[in-house]
């Protein structure tokens, strides 16, 4: 998964960089697979591998990159960025050699059968306002889409 | 090797063969293999039956020079796809034009995990079975991308745009009737459904009927969408203006030549198979014989029994039929003596299939791949049947009439449930 | 064998995290850009699944799978405002993208 990101953020070629990242990201849902999440692991992999990803492929191929390929590829302001991200790795290291004594270890729960009932039941009893809202968020975001890329509104 | 000899040993006689259930890489191995080697048969069989069944359509004979009436035509189509040059255009980008027929057969021979073909013949069973086996199918649509791009030309780039669009669009109507199958599931006593494949043919079992039945009409309009749905996902006629030889002098495999070709055509086959195998286990009640309580009882248990030897007799029947009617020239003898043994190899493979024993672990899966062979037999149907559709006319009828026939069907079938749950048998 | 423990999976998380914004700042393709920013959800995604692990409790997994939905509502918008953008400009860099009104 770390290849794969490294892969994203240091090819010349969108393309490149898209099918890196569907790498990473099928290699997280076999991730969320080991930490026994498997109805993440399959919605990761229907909308974010098979979706979103077809949508990035999609753009891509209309914006013509060629053109864009033989310029230079790293922003110049660089160095900056990489000081910025240095620093927050310091800080995470930090935090997570306070040690384990902050995150309490697994404690192994027991293999579940029933994962996507119970999230059903979670996601429809008790998050049920944030279903519906983000049900509404996702029909604004198409409105937005549609109009964003049409010729003439 | 005794080692080898005791393990396999101590594996048969455990008396619950659930799938998987050895744990183990030797027999899931074993499975595995299984499953690609009858997923290859499958495809080379759809590949004749295809052009058999399609010249009989339009009133003519299809290969029979091959072997027997065509039968070696398949493999003369491998050797020479496998002997042409592999030929790259020169401005594509070789790697995505390399990795993309490996994707997209990766994705449609990765599903056959989840398949089920009888209550423990299974490679394994994922109780998010019918979630993976849609969402891998929906990686192909990468790999189509990907050879669309890569070709570096106009016309695979365009039929690849058409192509992805395509199978995004009926990917959703698609989700839609699985959603609704599922919903159907949960009719039990504890009121939990299941996504696993083999849990929802037994939820078929349990409830006692077939969910292309329940709640008449809702189950069948919901087949009826899924079967359109998956005709479009897999980009077959009357949907395959993307690959049509008239239309963009075949869409996105343009550029590929023979093996790449194979892989893509291969892919496109068993992705039919898969689809074909969804639909049977969501609406069609995968491998259970039909009529399982109407007509119950041991006597109609053993009449339904001896289907598969009957099957493959009267196939054999066939053979001999056509041996006797092949014409008396010395030229044909090698075909004539082909075709009676190829006979005599069904007749037998008919009467082993009568023995008990066998017939009785054969039973699921002989009825699995009947009803799958049937989806095969549609879908060839179709191609010799309907004229093609405009990809605009194609688009609307995904989004316009096939997603609000699915929602109004999935609402239906969520508020008859609820009140048969609820208010008419509490 | 190592035991895996959370920590390796929050570790794995945050390294993705700087990835994603070694991405987002130092890239002038704009779809670059946006695929970084698909990284660094998923590095919360995975910290957000590791945590349900631990406590048991299968929330995580529900902000999860918010956040998937969330992610891919923000793509398309992005990819939106990108399409626009680039059939004014021709370009898809972003330091071209320096004039407030044009």
């Amino acid at each position: 998964m770390l290849i794969g990101g490294i892969m994203v953020i240091t090819r010349k070629n969108p393309v490149h960089s898209a099918l890196a990242l569907i790498v990473t990201l099928l290699a997280q849902a076999s991730i969320y697979l080991m930490l026994y999440a498997p109805f993440v692991a399959g919605v990761q992999i229907i909308l974010y591998a098979g979706g979103i990803m077809v949508l990035f492929l999609f753009v891509i191929m209309l914006v013509s990159i060629d053109r864009s390929m033989k310029e230079r590829q790293f922003n110049s302001q660089w160095v900056v960025g990489l000081i910025a991200a240095t620093a927050l790795g310091g800080l995470f290291i930090a935090v997570y050699t306070k040690g384990p004594s902050i995150f309490p270890d697994h404690v192994l729960p027991i293999v579940e059968n029933d994962n996507t009932q119970k999230i059903a039941t979670m996601l429809y009893g008790q998050y049920m306002f944030a279903f519906e809202i983000a049900s509404l968020l996702l029909l604004v975001a198409i409105i937005g889409a549609v109009v964003m890329a049409k010729k003439k509104i | 090797m005794h080692e080898i000899i005791r393990y396999i040993e101590s594996y048969l006689k455990t008396k619950d063969l659930t799938p998987g259930a050895a744990g183990n890489m030797f027999w899931v191995l074993v499975y595995i293999m299984l499953v690609f080697a009858g997923l290859s048969v499958a495809v080379i069989a759809m590949n004749w039956l295809e052009r058999k069944i399609l010249a009989h359509m339009q009133v003519r004979l299809g290969p029979m020079r091959v072997g027997p009436h065509g039968l070696l035509q398949p493999i003369a189509d491998a050797i020479k796809l496998l002997l042409k040059e592999d030929i790259m255009p020169t401005e594509a980008d070789g790697f995505v034009f390399w990795m993309a027929p490996f994707i997209v057969v990766l994705a449609a021979f990765t599903v056959f995990v989840v398949v089920p073909f009888g209550p423990t013949h299974a490679i394994t069973d994922m109780n998010i079975g019918i979630l993976f086996m849609l969402g891998v199918s929906s990686l192909s649509v990468l790999g189509i991308v990907m050879a669309g791009w890569a070709s570096n030309s106009h016309y695979p780039l365009i039929g690849a745009l058409r192509s992805s669009a395509q199978m995004v669009s009926y990917e959703v109507a698609m989700g839609l009737a699985v959603v609704s199958a599922i919903l159907m599931t949960s009719l039990n006593a504890t009121g939990t459904g299941t996504l696993s494949m083999i849990g929802i043919v037994q939820a078929q079992q349990a409830q006692g009927e077939w969910f292309i039945f329940k709640f008449f009409p809702l189950g069948l309009i919901a087949f009826f969408i899924f079967a359109v749905a998956m005709v479009a996902e897999t980009n077959r006629a009357p949907f395959d203006l993307a690959e049509a030889e008239s239309e963009l002098t075949a869409g996105f495999h343009t550029e590929y030549s023979g093996f790449r070709w194979s892989l893509f055509f291969l892919a496109e086959y068993s992705a039919m198979i898969a689809v074909s195998s969804i639909a049977v286990t969501l609406w069609l009640g995968g491998w259970l014989r039909p009529f399982p309580n109407l007509l119950n009882g041991a006597t109609w248990d053993l009449v339904f029994s001896l289907f598969p030897g009957v099957t493959f007799l009267f196939f054999a029947a066939i053979c001999f039929y056509n041996t006797v009617r092949m014409p008396k020239h010395p030229l044909f003898r090698i075909q004539t003596i082909g075709l009676a043994g190829f006979g005599f190899v069904l007749a037998l493979i008919g009467m082993v299939l009568f023995v008990p024993a066998v017939s009785m672990r054969v039973q699921d899966i002989f009825w699995f791949s009947a009803k799958v062979a049937g989806f095969m037999y549609m879908y060839i149907w179709y191609r010799g049947t309907f004229p093609r559709y405009r990809f605009d006319q194609l688009m609307q009828m995904g989004w316009k009439v096939l997603l609000p026939l699915g929602l109004g069907v999935l609402v239906l079938t969520a508020s008859v449930a609820l009140l048969q749950q609820k208010i008419w048998h509490p | 064998m190592l035991h895996i423990t959370t920590l390796h999976y929050l570790v794995l998380g945050a390294a993705l995290f700087l990835l994603g914004v070694i991405g987002v700042l130092t890239r002038r393709n704009v779809v670059i850009v946006l695929m970084s920013i698909e990284l660094i959800l998923n590095a919360v995604n995975l910290n957000l699944v590791a945590f349900s692990r631990i406590w048991g409790g299968l929330h995580g997994q529900v902000f999860a799978i918010f956040v998937i939905t969330d992610a891919a509502a923000e793509a398309a918008v992005g990819l939106g405002i990108l399409i626009a953008f680039f059939r004014n400009k021709e370009t898809v860099n972003i330091d071209e993208v320096n004039l407030l009104k044009w």
